[in-house]
C-alpha cells in the first residue's frame, strides 16, 4: 500500500506496451480488417452486379425466343404458301400434260385408224377379188381386170 | 497460510502486502521482510511481485496479439486472430464511438489498457492462497526464507503504484494533446475562462481565480478517480476474496459454506474485473476527445 518508486516503473511499462502495441499490433491487425472488409463490399457489389446482369440476360433471353418464335411462325407461314404454290403449279403441269398426252394420243389413234383402214381397204379388195373369182367361178385374169380393181380400190 | 500460528488480521495483513525491494533505512538496498520493513522504505523501492506479474501479464497480452497481428490476412480468421480480431474491433468501435478526432494513438492505448487491465483483474479470479503459497514453498525450500515472510500479492491492480502509474501516464498524454491542440494559451484559458464567464472585464478577472479553483480540481480529479475506481474496486474484490478464505480455517462446515460464497463473488466478479478495465478505457477515450475538442 506504499506509494514508491513502482509507480513509476509502472508507467513506463504502460508506456512501453502502448507503444509496442500502436507499432506491431494495431495496424496490422486493423488493415486486415479494413481491407476484408472492403474485399466483402466488392464481393456484394460484384454479386449484385451479376443479378442484376442475369436479369437483364433473363430479359434479352425471352426477347430473342419471342423474335425466334416469330421467325418461325414466318417461315412455316411462307412454306406453306410456298407448298399450296407449288401444289398448283403441278396441277398446271399435269393438266398440261394431261392435255399433250391426251393430244398425242388421239393422233396416234387417228393414224392407227387411218393405217388400220389402208389394211382393211387392201383386205377387203382381196376378199371382194376372191369372192367375185368365187362368183364367177370363172378364170378371171386378174391382170386383165386389174386397171378394174384399182379403180374399185380407190373408189372404197 | 492458515497454519495455527498466524491470526486473521496477520493472515489479512500478509496478504495484502506486497514483495519489496528497496533501500533500508540504514542505506543498505534489499528486500522488506515485514510490512513495517517495507513502509520504511519510503519511495525507495519497488513492488516486484506487481512489476514482475504486471509485466509477464502484458507481455502476454503482446504476444498473443502480436501473434495474431502476424497472422491476419483479408482470408478467414481463425482460432486465437478470429479471438484478437473480435477484440480490437471491440475497442475500435468503441473509440470510434467517443472519439472523432483524429489520433492514431488513441485507440491502441485504448486496447492496451482493456486488455491489459482485463488480465491484471483476472489474476484476483485465481484463488487467493495458491500463487502466495507457491511463493511461500519456493523461498522456503531454495532461498531459505520463513515462508511468512514471502510477500506475494499477484493482483497487480490491487497495488495503487500500478493504478496510479497508469492513471498518470494517461493523464500525461490527454495533458500533452491538450497542450498541442490547443496551444498553452487555450489549456490555460480552458482552466481559468470558465465555467464563468462575463463580458465585464472587471468581472471576468474576479472569475478567474474560482474559475481556476474549480477546474482545477477536476483537472486532478480526473487521474485521481481514474486511478482510484480500479484499485477501490479490485481492492475491495480482493479483500472479499481473502475473507471468504479465512472461513477455510474455520472448520469443515464453515469451509463448504465459504466454497459456495467464493464461486459465487468469483462469479460476480468476473463481471467487475471486465467492467472496471472497460471504463478505465472509455474514461481514457472521453479524456483523449475533451483533450481534441472544447467541451
Amino acid at each position: 500500500m506504499n506509494i514508491n518508486l513502482t509507480i513509476i516503473a509502472q508507467m513506463f511499462t504502460f508506456g512501453f506496451f502502448v507503444w509496442f502495441c500502436m507499432k506491431f499490433v494495431w495496424p496490422p491487425i486493423m488493415n486486415a480488417l479494413l481491407e476484408r472488409k472492403a474485399i466483402i463490399a466488392d464481393g456484394l457489389a460484384a454479386a449484385e452486379k451479376g443479378q442484376h446482369e442475369e436479369e437483364l440476360a433473363k430479359k434479352r433471353a425471352v426477347e430473342i425466343l419471342k423474335e425466334a418464335k416469330d421467325k418461325a411462325q414466318d417461315i412455316i407461314t411462307q412454306a406453306d404458301k410456298r407448298a399450296s404454290e407449288i401444289v398448283e403449279e403441278s396441277k398446271d403441269t399435269a393438266r398440261v400434260e394431261a392435255e399433250r398426252i391426251v393430244t398425242a394420243a388421239n393422233a396416234e389413234i387417228e393414224q392407227e385408224t387411218t393405217r388400220a383402214r389402208e389394211a382393211l381397204r387392201g383386205q377387203v379388195v382381196t376378199l371382194a377379188v376372191q369372192g367375185a373369182g368365187k362368183v364367177l367361178k370363172k378364170e378371171i385374169d386378174a391382170k386383165a381386170n386389174e386397171d378394174l380393181l384399182n379403180d374399185l380400190v380407190a373408189q372404197l | 497460510m492458515s497454519s495455527e500460528t498466524i491470526t486473521s488480521s496477520q493472515y489479512i495483513k500478509h496478504h495484502l502486502t506486497n514483495w519489496t525491494y528497496g533501500q533500508h533505512p540504514d542505506g543498505s538496498w534489499g528486500f522488506a521482510h515485514t510490512a513495517e520493513e517495507a513502509a520504511q522504505m519510503g519511495f525507495n523501492a519497488i513492488h516486484v511481485d506487481t512489476m514482475f506479474w504486471s509485466i509477464s501479464l502484458g507481455f502476454l497480452f503482446l504476444w498473443l496479439f502480436r501473434k495474431a497481428a502476424k497472422q491476419a490476412t483479408t482470408g478467414v480468421p481463425t482460432g486465437v486472430v478470429n479471438f484478437c480480431e473480435w477484440i480490437v474491433e471491440f475497442i475500435d468501435v468503441s473509440v470510434r464511438g467517443s472519439f472523432t478526432a483524429k489520433n492514431n494513438l488513441v485507440a491502441p492505448m485504448a486496447l492496451t489498457i482493456f486488455v491489459w487491465i482485463f488480465l491484471m483483474n483476472f489474476m484476483d479470479l485465481i484463488p487467493v492462497d495458491v500463487l502466495p503459497s507457491i511463493a511461500g514453498y519456493i523461498g522456503a525450500t531454495f532461498f531459505g526464507v520463513d515462508p511468512h515472510h514471502v510477500y506475494f500479492k499477484v493482483v497487480p491492480t490491487t497495488d495503487p503504484n500500478a493504478t496510479f502509474g497508469m492513471a498518470l501516464a494517461v493523464y500525461a498524454v490527454v495533458l500533452f494533446y491538450t497542450i498541442k491542440v490547443k496551444g498553452f494559451g487555450g489549456f490555460a484559458a480552458e482552466l481559468t475562462m470558465q465555467p464563468f464567464q462575463s463580458k465585464n472585464t472587471i468581472i471576468q478577472l474576479i472569475f478567474i481565480p474560482v474559475n481556476f479553483l474549480l477546474e482545477f480540481v477536476s483537472l486532478i480529479a480526473k487521474p485521481v478517480s481514474l486511478a482510484l475506481r480500479l484499485f477501490g474496486n479490485m481492492y475491495a474484490g480482493e479483500m472479499i476474496f481473502i475473507l471468504i478464505a479465512i472461513m477455510y480455517s474455520a472448520g469443515w462446515a464453515m469451509g463448504i459454506f465459504g466454497g459456495f460464497l467464493q464461486l459465487g463473488w468469483a462469479i460476480f466478479h468476473i463481471l467487475i474485473i471486465t467492467l472496471q478495465a472497460f471504463i478505465f478505457m472509455t474514461l481514457t477515450i472521453v479524456y483523449m476527445e475533451m483533450a481534441h475538442h472544447d467541451h
